[in-house]
């Protein structure tokens, strides 16, 4: 048939396309982001809820920090276990957290997320009490 | 009940707890991460060329458009070039709308009988739930390709940029939507997905012509995008996690990230898994079928360039001998000339 | 037919409403009214196709050969490899149902198996079930079936109830075209001696005297010159028709209908009057065939083959009489066949010149392989260069609307050639509603081998929305008569218009030129082709 290279170069095309995540990765090693704790965070031991909870989620709690001190001006977290925490984004977490290109930007980056946290709360200012 | 539905409704919670036990109870993580995927790629490649080959070993013996508007004659006559296209150039724009607007849904009318005239109306909406459904697939698709490379070429984070473009943030006590970016595709997705089942279910006539084969991969495809939606919004899941398997995958390294991931990501990989295996065997097949559709794809200028049949044999014919045979005596009384007199 | 229901009883009986039991499990019902009667065993047998026998549609026992099934599975399988269209057509619709109330058919019946869709499952089903892997696994479960004696009662009641009139396939996302499904369940069909005798017959004569009414060369010519004497009545012109002339400038070849029943018969009278005229005034000869003598190609609704048959006599006598090229008078499925499969099948027709009008030097572009051009693209490019004197007024008792015919519309794009004939030899010319014309068109109800008079019921309920139509602007305008370019048509229209749409007349468009056409030494017309008085006179 006059058309079958028609319809061959068609799947090759079609082909190429679907498997391009395949050969777009072709040779290169790509380990998951290799995050680095701070002195600091390494002795806290424990983040202000527990890791796999803060890995998933912590943007979750980001969002209810922020509403329940710009709407509500309750400023205090308590945790499961009773421990206390200032809700504060550049005060809390980025205090032990400090390096940011170290520790948020290795996933955020991995993963392709653009959190707008960091259009304000940009190189770890402190905020005033 | 519709047996119908109730089959593939079934099918698809059997295909829900399979893998969500398989992978919480049975820790199948390895089967349902990394076996059943690569099987799944495997079968949806191989039986897509398959398929396709198996239409292209078909002749196409004649030269059969749907002409959908004037042909070209005279000079002076305006011919409809997409509707009716008479060269290459032209078939290539008509597939190009056919494919990527839906042109022929477009027309679509309803019509009804009442007081003894036919009225039609136009009908846009299964033209605009379809639209909705494919572009919205596509871009979900497009945008999870953010989990299949390392560095996420620009491309791909302009779709995704582009897809969460509308800042939309929900915040109460059960429910916290917008952080991440809310994605408009997936609740188009899901929506067009419920419409186009409803659809389905709603309309007698519908109801009527529709098989088991029609309802289900609608609710899988809602499988997947409920699950997806339920992962980002609902119940969270280790992104970098997701991300490491998948990688993993793709540079043909699969390994098992150490940190678990939940129970509902392996169901929606593994809903992903079965609609990729079963895409070749189905209906979903006329994303190529669309492409040879010898009433779309040929150009109608049969009476000016000869279309070729391969398998064109010779016929029994009468011919004019005899003829002139049988009825000799009758021409030559009536007049009629005669080869043989 | 005393039990034939009246047009608003035929019209309330429509339910749209599915049955409640599911479509497999809805056996058929083959009505009186709503099928043609079966093959005569003679006609099937004098072309040589399979399985001549003595059937009747409504008995028990059809008296098939005892390996029916075998013969259909491979006559399916063969046809899956030799047609992609039936191939990609059997796999890829997802019944989405847009074509459903797109059938004249369904919207005639309200029976779901009309819908497209469901009259191609019909087939679909079993071919799930012999070449589907999901068939043979799940079976019912994926929508397969196997064929049984009551599968093919189903399937040859349903495929004898579609026109091939391709409405659906303009609608449908990937142009999934049911006339394609239906030539290949009738050539199916056509392998076990189903035949109907509306189809089987006319095909016998067509193959042996070259029309499908069966008339014999001298006959043939007889009636010519019947039109003749009763032309040179109207006109005081004796025209003189040209048979088999050897050397002529064009062979004319239109469909037999027109040569014998009215108000076909006036198209005819047309024909004559304008070939008359062309020879007297540029000396175009232009010559009739005896053994060519059919347009209409029933064999396209037999078989591909057959249909191959029938039309080889259009290049073989083009050949021997040694004329430049062909011209093809109005008809619906002989020109889809011109069209789209006449130079594939019997071409190439290098013996033949290119299409060049000798009046107007045009070529016609679009016909240079096929070398046979329509009468309506002939005759609007005579109108456009101003060749035919013409007197539109001789027209004014009517007021006109134009039917597209199915194959012109769909299968070729001839829409706009008769409409600027028709604007030139008449004054009063009003459109049908837009979802009804031109590549939307509704079928007449009874093409495709289903004019016969067995089948009234289903003829007037598929004519029903084109009917609907004419009553529209019957009302509106005071449209009287209804213009085609389709011999199929002026047979079969005018009993739908006396069911639906009273008053309502069928004409050709060349019966319209011909009206308007005055011929070089004419007497004063008085009448038109039809012996009416022409607007004016009327007291005379």
């Amino acid at each position: 048939m006059n058309d079958r290279k028609y319809i061959i170069a068609g799947l090759v095309i079609f082909i190429a396309i679907f498997t391009f995540p395949f050969w777009y990765n072709l040779g290169k090693a790509s380990p998951g982001p290799d995050i680095k704790l701070t002195e600091k965070a390494k002795a806290a031991k424990q983040c202000v809820m527990p890791t796999e909870y803060m890995r998933a989620e912590h943007m979750h709690l980001l969002d209810i920090w922020r509403h329940a001190v710009v709407r509500n001006s309750d400023r205090t977290f308590v945790n499961a276990s009773g421990k206390e925490f200032t809700m504060s984004l550049s005060n809390t977490c980025l205090d032990c957290h400090s390096n940011k290109a170290e520790f948020c930007d290795k996933c955020h980056d991995y993963a392709s997320v653009r959190p707008y946290c960091f259009d304000c709360h940009i190189d770890n200012p402190k905020e005033k009490k | 009940m519709n047996v119908k539905y109730m089959y593939s409704l079934l099918a698809v919670i059997v295909l829900f707890l399979l893998a969500y036990l398989g992978v919480e109870a049975a820790g199948l993580r390895m089967l349902f991460g990394i076996v059943i995927p690569y099987v799944a790629v495997g079968v949806f490649l191989l039986g897509v060329i398959y398929r396709v080959m198996g239409w292209a070993r078909s002749a196409v013996p004649f030269q059969i458009p749907s002409t959908c508007g004037q042909q070209k004659s005279l000079p002076w006559i305006k011919p409809n070039k997409i509707d009716n296209p008479f060269t290459p150039g032209a078939v290539v724009v008509r597939m190009f709308l056919e494919v990527c607007c839906f042109r022929s849904l477009f027309r679509n009318t309803r019509n009804a009988i009442k007081e003894g005239k036919l009225i039609f109306e136009w009908e846009i909406w299964l033209w605009v739930a379809a639209l909705a459904f494919h572009y919205a697939f596509l871009t979900v698709i497009i945008r999870h390709m953010r989990l299949f490379t390392n560095p996420v070429p620009v491309c791909i984070q302009m779709v995704e940029k582009l897809d969460s473009f509308f800042r939309f943030e929900i915040l109460t006590n059960t429910m916290q939507v917008g952080l991440p970016g809310f994605y408009l595709s997936g609740l188009i997705l899901l929506a067009a997905v419920t419409f186009l089942l409803l659809r389905r279910m709603m309309i007698p006539q519908v109801r009527y012509i529709s098989q088991a084969a029609d309802y289900f991969p609608l609710f899988l495809i809602f499988g997947i995008a409920f699950t997806g939606i339920l992962m980002r919004y609902f119940t969270k899941v280790d992104i970098v996690a997701a991300k490491e398997l998948a990688m993993g995958l793709v540079s043909f390294h699969p390994a098992i990230p150490a940190r678990a991931i939940g129970g509902v990501f392996y169901v929606h990989l593994f809903f992903v898994c079965t609609l990729l295996a079963y895409f070749p065997f189905s209906k979903l097949m006329h994303m190529g079928g669309i492409f040879l559709s010898p009433t779309r794809n040929l150009p109608g200028n049969s009476r000016a360039v000869r279309h070729v049949n391969p398998w064109n044999y010779p016929v029994e014919v009468h011919t004019y001998e005899e003829y002139e045979e049988e009825f000799r005596e009758k021409m030559i009384e009536a007049g009629l000339p005669v080869e043989k007199e | 037919m005393s039990d034939f229901p009246k047009p608003d009883q035929l019209l309330s009986n429509i339910d749209r409403t599915p049955p409640r039991t599911d479509w497999m499990d809805t056996p058929v019902n083959i009505r009186k009214g709503m099928y043609c009667y079966a093959a005569n065993p003679k006609s099937v047998e004098y072309t040589h196709l399979p399985f001549p026998h003595q059937w009747n549609p409504t008995d028990e026992d059809w008296h098939l050969p005892e390996n029916w099934k075998e013969i259909l599975h491979e006559g399916f399988k063969v046809r899956l490899e030799r047609f992609r269209s039936f191939k990609i057509f059997m796999d890829i619709c997802v019944r989405c149902g847009a074509c459903a109330d797109k059938c004249h058919f369904f919207i005639g019946t309200g029976d779901p198996k009309n819908m497209p869709v469901l009259r191609a499952e019909l087939l679909r089903s079993v071919y799930r079930n012999d070449f589907t892997l999901a068939g043979k696994l799940l079976g019912r479960v994926a929508g397969a079936r196997p064929m049984t004696m009551d599968v093919l009662k189903e399937l040859w009641y349903y495929f004898f109830q579609c026109t091939e009139c391709r409405r659906c396939s303009v609608f449908c996302p990937y142009g999934i075209d049911t006339a394609e499904i239906t030539m290949m369940a009738r050539e199916l069909f056509n392998l076990i001696g189903l035949n109907i005798d509306w189809i089987a017959t006319p095909v016998a004569n067509c193959y042996r005297t070259g029309n499908h009414l069966g008339i014999q060369p001298h006959a043939f010519k007889d009636m010519l010159d019947f039109f003749v004497d009763d032309l040179e009545e109207i006109t005081g012109i004796r025209v003189e028709p040209n048979f088999n002339k050897k050397g002529a400038d064009i062979l004319f070849i239109t469909p037999s209908g027109d040569v014998f029943a009215d108000p076909g018969t006036y198209t005819c009278m047309g024909y004559l009057l304008l070939f008359h005229y062309l020879k007297e005034v540029y000396g175009l000869d232009v010559t009739w065939s005896t053994y060519a003598s059919e347009g209409g190609n029933f064999g396209s609704f037999t078989s591909h083959e057959m249909m191959k048959r029938l039309n080889s006599k259009m290049y073989a006598e083009a050949k021997r009489l040694g004329v430049k090229w062909i011209l093809g008078g109005e008809c619906g499925h002989m020109w889809r066949v011109i069209n789209q499969y006449m130079g594939t099948m019997n071409g190439p027709a290098d013996f033949l010149e290119d299409p060049v009008s000798p009046i107007t030097g045009t070529l016609f572009e679009n016909a240079r392989s096929t070398k046979m051009v329509h009468i309506s693209e002939f005759t609007a490019d005579l109108i456009k260069h101003g060749k035919l004197n013409l007197d539109p007024s001789r027209n004014d008792n009517l007021i006109l609307t134009f039917h597209d015919s199915c194959n012109p519309s769909r299968g070729m794009g001839m829409l706009d050639e008769p409409r600027y004939v028709i604007q030139n030899v008449a004054n009063h010319f009003y459109e049908m509603p837009p979802n009804t014309i031109r590549e939307q068109t509704f079928c007449c109800g009874s093409g495709s081998g289903l004019n016969a008079g067995e089948d009234m019921e289903l003829r007037m309920a598929g004519g029903l929305p084109r009917a609907n139509a004419v009553k529209y602007v019957h009302e509106k305008h005071g449209v009287n008569m209804l213009a085609t370019i389709c011999a199929i048509d002026r047979a079969a229209l005018p009993t739908l218009m006396d069911y639906w749409v009273p008053g309502v007349g069928v004409t050709g468009v060349t019966e319209m030129v011909a009206n308007a056409l005055i011929l070089p030494g004419e007497g004063e017309r008085t009448t038109n082709l039809r012996g009416e008085p022409l607007p004016g006179m009327e007291d005379e």
